[in-house]
């Protein structure tokens, strides 16, 4: 087996229809938060009313709603349940929010991308969601006033309600949510929605306006449950000496010192490292640190030296016989390009950088008999119960999965769940005993699937009046869905939008080409935050900058002329130009605009920095955004994750880069992995605007801009020195100056 | 077995006296508030009070804490009642929140030796803590509404951002 295993979107669809089709309610009790709350909600008994499969309304006028998506800090354990709770006119303060059991044929995410698949990935919750939940709040509303039609023996028609409360107004009558669930009946036929139950917007309760998260107060307190805070009776700790390098094999064992460690169970070898199991964590610890074991020498990722990249994938770029993927295309833009007045090309890089999602990744498995059952940090709760089956050789109804809050992820575990299976193994050995599986931060970074190294060539053709006639990119990365397995990769036509996605844009041009070349290096890499757009738009948005001040026009104008037909786009421009009050002179400092379209949010973000030019260290002041990401369900959560995105992207635009050596991850913990700290940040305004367009994708976009918007502003002091390398370092900015 | 107080409570661990304290409290005490981000005192996540003083965790040898007073997030106060918690609810912080008991350790300590910070010295006190998901701004925020509740106590009670107002709630 190899150090991950993938599990594939087709797999998953195959496995999780099998999962259903197979009739088993998978015994998921999701301890998503601390105690005995699922069974208790999902114990729909006498003296409750459950109309639907995300609803229990309590006797006692409680009413609980699932939450499907993982909650690993996006904030959807509060937006979703409250689309749910303004449709069907439910009092807040008497809502109660509970994780939704691991059930794709109930709680699947129907946005088409999905599958139907229980995973939080690619800003797709609430986008994916937002219908259906509004029908399932309205529905549940229509059981309501049949059921106190029933009671009452009115016409329905003459029923309203208002929050927690079915109103009969020609008799001047009213009954809570609560004593109707406390003696009637659902309904037979039950009542079931569409689109014309729906409250027009401007009746909207909750939706639109801010409420606050659920989760936090947990969250403040020290009660909230995560992967890592798992504790079971009898429980035994895992830990895992890794190899050097990814793929390599322990090849001789030298257990006897480890097993002498006081506390040790048992020395586990697995395919690709040495298992330790211990009655302590610091038993396991020792141990590992007393394991000696020879790793065998032949993967490929040996070979594997980020210093040679530029080279390596910089003559891969402009290479134009290598054979490409076509991304997108518009028009022919080689041709425009090759007939243009004149051309500008440039390269552009960026290095790898780590998740370092705050939660060591954890996994804690019980093998009991034919049985097994997993407590996990994840970001698909479909992918446990498969990782499941397929380690641990037990048909899907074998399988209990717990999930739990998420101590932040990024992408981390959306495909991947090594840290599952490996848990498994270790449980495997010890039957009848759960298993709880810690890396260590260094067992983190050095299996973590970075954000690929990349390297670009954009090709832009331009007529003599400096307007483009044909734009094409070329994006030189390895595949992740391709590691995942060849079917995945032609599950999405061939075209990975994890590595070389999100070229495209609303920039009015001609004739458009973006262009893949797959180049595997050995060494895994995955997605992270808001994926390949970190680097696609930096490489867009820096040459968009440089056209502007080609053409000496000014960038804001520049990019609002090639958006004229994009309202929503204009829109956002305008708005943080404005907040940044853009035409101020700032002695000593510069702003920089960068402008996004991913995920159907438009987004655009201005900097405003300082350059030390003798160091070349870039200082960052002020950050404005302004977003239209459709409906904002909240609007203030919509802010602060897009701040949550421009901080991520200003640590990876500015510090984080991970070197490799001979396949070896040198920077395996917080000493040499600079991230972003209080000291570095600057103020950021984040200004929501939302629209009457269905919500998109908010918790990754604020990511790609940052790094741009910091270059071009660098540019505007520096007398036009372009930064094409990701991060933006002292040595990297000196460089351009020399240049 | 080595003996001290934690969260008021005594106790006896009989791990052994070079286990770091954060394993003892997390997994020996099960008071799991307390998060392991990163073993090397780099991140701040391990954050408890030792004597009153804010203290890194999982670089801190058992024996080190024989016969002294131990505080985490869970002894902070009752039913989340102490000034920063209320202000972290109220400016809404945490987001996967899992630094967020580290991160409050830190600035209750820091409070409790400076009730009158400048954004500097909050910056300066707090700056050893990592956010993954980047809340630090509001943490300032929430320790300056901290402080200005601090002045004005008698007022705060019926702040409407108090926890208290918040409507809905994760099931407990």
């Amino acid at each position: 087996m190899t150090r991950r295993i993938a599990v594939t979107s087709c797999a998953l669809s195959r496995r999780s229809f099998l999962v259903s089709a197979g009739g088993v309610g998978i015994g998921v009790a999701f301890g998503a938060l601390p105690g005995k709350s699922l069974a208790a909600a999902m114990a729909a008994g006498a003296g409750s009313l459950k109309p639907n499969a995300w609803v229990v309304i309590g006797g006692n006028g409680i009413v609980t709603i699932m939450s499907a998506p993982a909650e690993m800090g996006q904030g959807t354990m509060t937006a979703l349940p409250v689309v749910i709770a303004d449709e069907m006119d439910a009092d807040w303060h008497k809502v109660r929010v509970v994780q939704s059991p691991a059930d794709p044929s109930k709680y699947g995410n129907p946005f088409p991308l999905m599958g139907g698949q229980m995973r939080t990935l690619a800003s797709l919750a609430v986008a994916g969601y937002y219908d259906q939940l509004r029908l399932v709040g309205a529905q549940t509303r229509k059981v309501l006033i049949a059921c106190a039609a029933s009671e009452w023996g009115v016409p329905a028609a003459e029923l309203s309600t208002e929050p927690g409360m079915v109103v009969h107004k020609q008799s001047n009558r009213k009954i809570s949510y609560g004593a109707l669930a406390a003696k009637a009946k659902l309904p037979d036929p039950l009542p079931q929605a569409t689109k014309d139950d729906l409250k027009p917007s401007s009746a909207f309760r909750l939706i639109g306006k801010d409420v606050p998260r659920v989760d936090l107060p947990l969250k403040v307190n020290g009660s909230a449950k995560y992967g890592i805070d798992v504790q079971l009776p009898h429980m035994l700790y895992g830990a895992i000496l890794y190899p050097p390098v990814e793929h390599e094999k322990p090849e001789k064992i030298d257990d006897t010192a480890a097993k002498a460690v006081k506390g040790i169970v048992k020395i586990v070898p697995i395919p690709n490292g040495v298992g330790i199991i211990g009655e302590t964590v610091e038993a396991t610890r020792k141990a590992k640190a007393a394991l000696k074991v020879t790793w065998s020498a032949t993967a490929e990722a040996r070979k594997y030296n980020t210093a040679k990249m530029v080279e390596d994938y910089g003559g891969v770029a402009k290479d134009m016989n290598q054979k490409a993927v076509v991304m997108m295309s518009q028009g022919d833009a080689p041709a425009a390009i090759a007939g243009a007045a004149k051309m500008v090309t440039a390269e552009f890089y960026s290095e790898h950088v780590a998740h370092t999602q705050l939660e060591p990744l954890n996994a804690t498995a019980l093998v009991k008999g034919d049985t097994i059952e997993i407590w996990a940090s994840n970001q698909s709760p479909s992918a446990s119960i498969i990782f499941a089956t397929m380690v641990g050789g037990v048909p899907p109804e074998k399988v209990v999965v717990h999930s739990t809050l998420i101590g932040g992820a990024f992408g981390r575990t959306s495909d991947d769940a090594d840290h599952i299976a490996h848990a498994i193994m270790l449980a495997k050995a010890v039957p009848g005993r759960p298993v709880k599986l810690i890396w260590t931060r260094e067992d983190d970074m050095r299996n973590d699937i970075f954000r690929p190294f990349s390297a670009q060539q954009v090709s832009v053709g331009l007529d003599a009046s400096g307007d483009i006639v044909g734009w094409r990119q070329r994006i030189v990365a390895p595949s992740h869905f391709g590691r995942l397995g060849p079917p995945v990769l032609e599950h999405f036509g061939g075209k990975d939008i994890v590595t070389a996605g999100w070229g495209e844009f609303h920039y009015a041009v001609p004739a458009h080409l973006v262009e893949w070349i797959r180049a595997e290096r050995g060494f895994d890499i995955g997605p992270w935050r808001a994926t390949a757009s970190g680097y696609t738009k930096f490489a867009i948005e820096v040459t968009i900058d440089e056209l502007a001040a080609m053409k000496g026009v000014d960038p804001v104008q520049y990019r609002l002329g090639l958006l004229k037909n994009q309202p929503r786009a204009t829109a956002v421009i305008e708005t943080v130009a404005k907040m940044a009050d853009w035409a101020k002179k700032r002695p000593g400092r510069a702003l920089g605009i960068a402008y996004s379209d991913l995920y159907d949010s438009f987004l655009a973000e201005i900097a405003e920095v300082s350059l030390d030019e003798k160091t070349g260290q870039i200082k960052v002041h002020h950050i404005w955004a302004a977003v239209d990401p459709g409906l904002a369900v909240q609007p203030r959560n919509v802010a602060y994750q897009l701040e949550g995105a421009i901080t991520m992207g200003l640590s990876a635009a500015l510090y984080e880069q991970i070197n490799v050596v001979n396949g070896e991850v040198q920077e395996q913990n917080f000493d040499k992995y600079r991230v972003i700290r209080m000291a570095d940040m600057p103020m950021i305004e984040v200004k929501v605007i939302s629209t009457d367009n269905h919500p998109s994708g908010v918790g990754e976009i604020g990511v790609g801009p940052v790094a741009p918007a910091i270059a071009n502003a660098v540019a505007q002091l520096t007398g036009g020195k372009r930064l094409r390398h990701l991060p933006l370092s002292p040595a990297r900015v000196q460089a351009a100056m020399k240049a | 077995m080595t003996a001290f107080s934690i969260n008021g409570r005594s106790v006896d661990v009989a791990a052994d006296t070079d286990t770091p304290l954060l394993w003892v409290i997390r997994e020996h005490l099960k008071l799991t508030g307390t998060k392991f981000g990163c073993g090397i005192a780099q991140c701040g996540a391990c954050t408890v009070h030792l004597d009153g003083q804010p203290i890194r965790s999982c670089v801190t040898p058992l024996d080190s804490v024989a016969g002294k007073q131990v505080t985490t997030i869970e002894g902070l106060s009752q039913n989340s009642s102490h000034p920063l918690q209320r202000a972290w609810v109220a400016e809404q912080v945490p987001q996967c929140g899992y630094c967020q008991s580290g991160q409050i350790m830190e600035a209750a300590a820091f409070l409790e030796h400076n009730p009158h910070p400048s954004r500097a010295q909050i910056v300066a006190a707090m700056d050893g803590h990592i956010c993954r998901c980047g809340t630090y701004n509001h943490i300032v925020r929430a320790i300056e509404r901290a402080a200005r509740t601090h002045e004005k106590q008698a007022a705060v009670t019926h702040d409407s951002a108090s926890p208290g107002s918040a409507r809905g709630r994760a099931q407990p």
